[in-house]
This record gives structure tokens, C-alpha cells and sequence, in this order.
């Protein structure tokens, strides 16, 4: 097939490549191939420096069982809705006013007056719900197939006190907006926490900062809110991660150990 | 064997090891790991016990509340109950504010205390239901104090007639001065309406409760106002 000869546009010459140098011949040589090039040298440049890519790959690149399905991905659902409830948080926590005077009236403010303000606040508001349910199916999923057992029973226990930081989160998030229905909801939770023997009422004058909701209550509840439980919450959510990693996910219950033919027929002989 | 005895002699000096002194016993690797671990724990104290004493202050500090006029002594009588604002917590608008039905001494329905005090003439009952806090209100038709939140019901005296509530309503403190009437301090009854220090809803007073739910340093009732009433 006679191949068509097409005129090269008319290029000038600062664009056009340079014929390559001799002993020059490795790497990036244009400005255009450097710039393809950016990604990886930068990447490059770092895991020269820190050796990260090593524990990256460690991570996402794991083996997996045989039937692993949709019930795995839990887990990261929760751990995304987690993200999404500290990204909107933290912007929430832009324009919120921790005080008893002013609290209602930013939320207001957010809702009514803030671009978009409603819908980050309500991402977060039912965000909170979201995390919640997915908390619980990730939960179920590892009971019902048993994936709490040997050598897994730490993580198990990581995810409880996961799942208490969570619902800590929830009770002192609950009081912020301020308005009636948080007020006396507040008001329940803290007297259902009373109700523990002996520690219970040291435990609401702590959490109430003194014998009645005050000055400091909302901010107490704000700073639990938004700086002590994620802290701890990132810093589990790392440790359950990294002993998923560690340890390597289980297969489902209804895959049984397939034993090898040879050994079959010896079972079956004896 | 008797070579291994010699290696661990606890004189440093015996173990060969070089620049010992004659009778010292502890390594110097010894010593630092133990000086490291006790000047981190030095350090760690020093921010960490200030930051949770700032925290749990607030339980340890008494809280007091001032005495509030609530009316004249003629606006109460002692067969119904008239509401009254007060504010339990100063500064913080209406968060701060709680209502307290008030009534005069009533001697055929109030039992007449061994040692009557000053504090007793004129009933305030608080409006904190005992079982987790909500707004209790009192029907003047029914003669009762009725939650909205989960149906606890209380006699024309605060006690319990049904519902969840673990004790009678708490009272507050009164007195009368130049013909007003002031309201104080909280203070919680059993289920005789004995006084006791305040607690928080949900805290039984009667039999091992007293015991099982402590009053807490912020809110003591008026010293020697207990026993009877």
C-alpha cells in the first residue's frame, strides 16, 4: 500500500524537537517531555527521600481471597464517610459559633445565608446517620462471616471502641445546633450517662462542666465534638487499617477449604 | 558456673565493664534509659495533669446560686401552684432560665417538719422531671405534675404516682424577706421528702440510691436543713 506523504505543518523551529545529542540520550530532553515526565520524577523525588512506596504497595497491593465481594467494602465506606464528615466539619466549623448565645443564630446563618451552607450542613447532619448504619452493616459483615476470629480478635476489639467514639460523636454533635430539640436531647443524654452507679454523677458535672448546663457546656461538647474523638478516631481507624493490612482479609463462610486430590482420595480411603 | 556467678555480680566494677567505680552497681546504659523515661515522664505530667485538672475542675468547684425574687407573699396561695422563671445559670439568655411552680405552706397536704426552718414556708418545686430531665408541667384541673417525654406523673406534693421517675420532684430552698418571696438552692427528697443534696434526674434517693448516687462537690444543699420534713 503506497503510504500518502502528508506536508508537515509549518512549526517553528523553537518547537521543534532537537535532533537528540550524543551521550544525551537518556531522559527527558524538551520542555513538553519534562512535563510529561513531572508526575513520576516527583513521585520519584520523595519515595528517593522517605521510601514510602514500599509501605504503599504493602497496603494496596495485597492478595485477597478467593470471593471477595461487595460486603468487603464496607469498611471503606465508613471510612469515607468518616472523611466526609470531618471535610464538611471542618468547614462547618468556619462559620459555627460554640457559644449559648450565638449558636443557634450560626446555624441559622449557615442554613439561610451561607452559599451552599445548607447542603454542607446537611451533608454532615445526615452524614452522621450514614457513618452510623455503615458502621453497624461493616459490623454484621465481619460477624457473619465469622471474620472476627484468630488472629483477628484485636481488630474486633478496635472496631467496638471505634463504634463507642462514633456514637460519642453523634451525642456531642447532636447538642450544636442549639434549638429546643437538641437542648433537651442533651439534656436526656447527659442524665442517662447520671445514671451510672457512683461514677455517673461525676460524669454529667464533667460533661456539663458543673451541676447545670452552662456558659461552657456547648463549647465542652464542641471541643469533645470536633478535636478530642476524631483525633482518636483517625488514630484507631489508621491501627484497624494497618492490621487489616498486616493480617489479610478472610474468605467467605460458604467457600470451604478445597483439599488437594491427592489427599481427597486418602480421606476418602481411610 | 562459678565464672557466670562472677559476670553477674551487681558491682559494675566486678563485671569488667570499663570505667566503673570501685562499688557502683548501676550501668550507665541503666541509668540513662532510667533518667530518659523519668524525664519523659517529668514532661508528659507537666502538660498533661494541668490540662486535666483545667477539664474536671469544674466538677470539684461549688456552684453557687444566688436567692431570686419571685414575688410577693400574697401572690401565692396554698392550694394551687403559680409558675416562676428563675435563672439557674447567669449570662447565657434564655438556656439559663428554668420555671419553678411555687404555693404557700399547705398544712393539710405538706407534713409538718420536726424542726420547721425558715425554708419551708413557702413550697418550690422544680421542674426537672426524675427521670431524665425533661420539662415536667402541672395541670391544675388533674392537681398533677405530668412529662410530656415518657408519661412520668406526680401528686400535688412532687411524688411519684406513675411513670419512670426513680424519686419525687426535686424543691427549692425559699424564704421571705420584707414581704417577698426568694427562691435559692436545689435540694432533692426521697420518697419521705427528706432533703437531701441535689441530684441529677434519674438518681433514686431511697434505700442503697443515696449511696449508689452520690452528691457531687458543684451542689451541696444548705448545711444541717436535712432529716425530716
Amino acid at each position: 500500500m503506497a503510504k500518502i506523504k502528508v506536508p508537515a505543518p509549518p512549526v517553528p523551529d523553537q518547537l521543534k524537537p532537537k535532533p537528540k545529542r550524543p551521550g544525551k540520550t537518556y531522559g527527558p530532553q524538551t520542555p513538553v517531555e519534562h512535563g510529561a515526565e513531572a508526575g513520576a520524577s516527583t513521585v520519584g523525588w520523595i519515595d528517593e527521600r522517605t521510601s514510602l512506596s514500599g509501605g504503599a504497595r504493602w497496603m494496596m497491593f495485597r492478595k485477597v481471597p478467593k470471593g471477595t465481594n461487595w460486603f468487603y467494602t464496607l469498611g471503606s465506606a465508613t471510612m469515607f464517610a468518616f472523611l466526609s464528615q470531618a471535610v464538611t466539619g471542618v468547614f462547618l466549623a468556619m462559620y459555627y459559633d460554640p457559644a449559648p448565645k450565638g449558636a443557634y443564630e450560626s446555624i441559622r446563618h449557615i442554613n439561610d445565608d451561607v452559599f451552599l451552607g445548607e447542603l454542607v450542613h446537611g451533608m454532615h447532619k445526615w452524614g452522621s446517620s450514614v457513618m452510623v448504619v455503615l458502621i453497624f452493616l461493616h459490623m454484621g459483615r465481619t460477624f457473619f462471616f465469622g471474620a472476627y476470629k484468630y488472629p483477628r480478635e484485636l481488630n474486633w476489639v478496635i472496631g467496638v471502641v471505634l463504634l463507642i467514639l462514633t456514637m460519642t460523636m453523634s451525642f456531642t454533635g447532636y447538642l450544636l445546633p442549639f434549638d429546643q430539640r437538641s437542648y433537651w436531647a442533651s439534656i436526656v443524654g447527659v442524665n442517662i450517662n447520671g445514671t451510672g452507679p457512683l461514677v455517673g454523677p461525676y460524669l454529667n458535672d464533667f460533661l456539663r462542666a458543673g451541676p447545670y448546663f452552662g456558659a461552657t457546656t456547648l463549647s465542652r461538647f464542641y471541643s469533645i465534638h470536633m478535636l478530642l474523638v476524631p483525633g482518636a478516631i483517625a488514630a484507631l481507624m489508621g491501627f484497624h487499617l494497618y492490621l487489616v493490612a498486616r493480617l489479610g482479609t478472610t474468605a467467605p463462610p460458604w467457600l470451604k477449604p478445597k483439599t488437594a486430590e491427592a489427599l481427597r482420595e486418602e480421606e476418602v480411603a481411610a | 558456673m562459678a565464672d557466670r556467678k562472677q559476670i553477674k555480680s551487681k558491682y559494675t566494677a566486678d563485671r569488667q565493664i570499663p570505667g566503673a567505680f570501685e562499688g557502683e552497681t548501676v550501668t550507665r546504659r541503666a541509668f540513662m534509659t532510667t533518667t530518659g523515661q523519668v524525664a519523659g515522664g517529668v514532661a508528659a505530667a507537666a502538660f498533661l495533669l494541668p490540662a486535666l485538672g483545667f477539664a474536671f475542675g469544674p466538677v470539684f468547684e461549688e456552684y453557687h446560686q444566688p436567692w431570686q425574687v419571685v414575688g410577693n407573699t400574697e401572690d401565692f396561695g396554698p392550694d394551687t401552684y403559680v409558675p416562676r422563671t428563675i435563672n439557674l445559670v447567669e449570662g447565657i439568655g434564655d438556656s439559663g432560665k428554668s420555671t419553678v411552680y411555687v404555693r404557700k405552706f399547705n398544712p393539710r397536704v405538706d407534713q409538718v417538719m420536726k424542726k420547721q426552718d425558715e425554708y419551708n414556708n413557702y413550697i418550690a418545686i422544680s421542674t426537672s422531671c426524675m427521670h431524665l430531665g425533661c420539662p415536667v408541667h402541672y395541670v391544675n384541673a388533674a392537681q398533677r405534675f405530668i412529662c410530656p417525654c415518657h408519661g412520668g406523673v406526680y401528686d400535688f406534693v412532687g411524688k411519684v404516682q406513675g411513670g419512670p421517675p426513680v424519686r419525687p420532684l426535686d424543691r427549692f430552698y425559699t424564704r421571705v424577706a420584707d414581704g417577698k418571696v426568694l427562691i435559692g438552692p436545689r435540694f432533692s427528697v426521697n420518697s419521705e421528702l427528706q432533703r437531701f443534696s441535689p441530684r441529677d434526674p434519674g438518681e433514686p434517693l431511697d434505700g442503697v440510691g443515696q449511696y449508689l448516687y452520690p452528691s457531687t462537690p458543684d451542689l451541696r444543699k444548705i448545711p444541717g436543713t436535712g432529716g425530716s420534713q
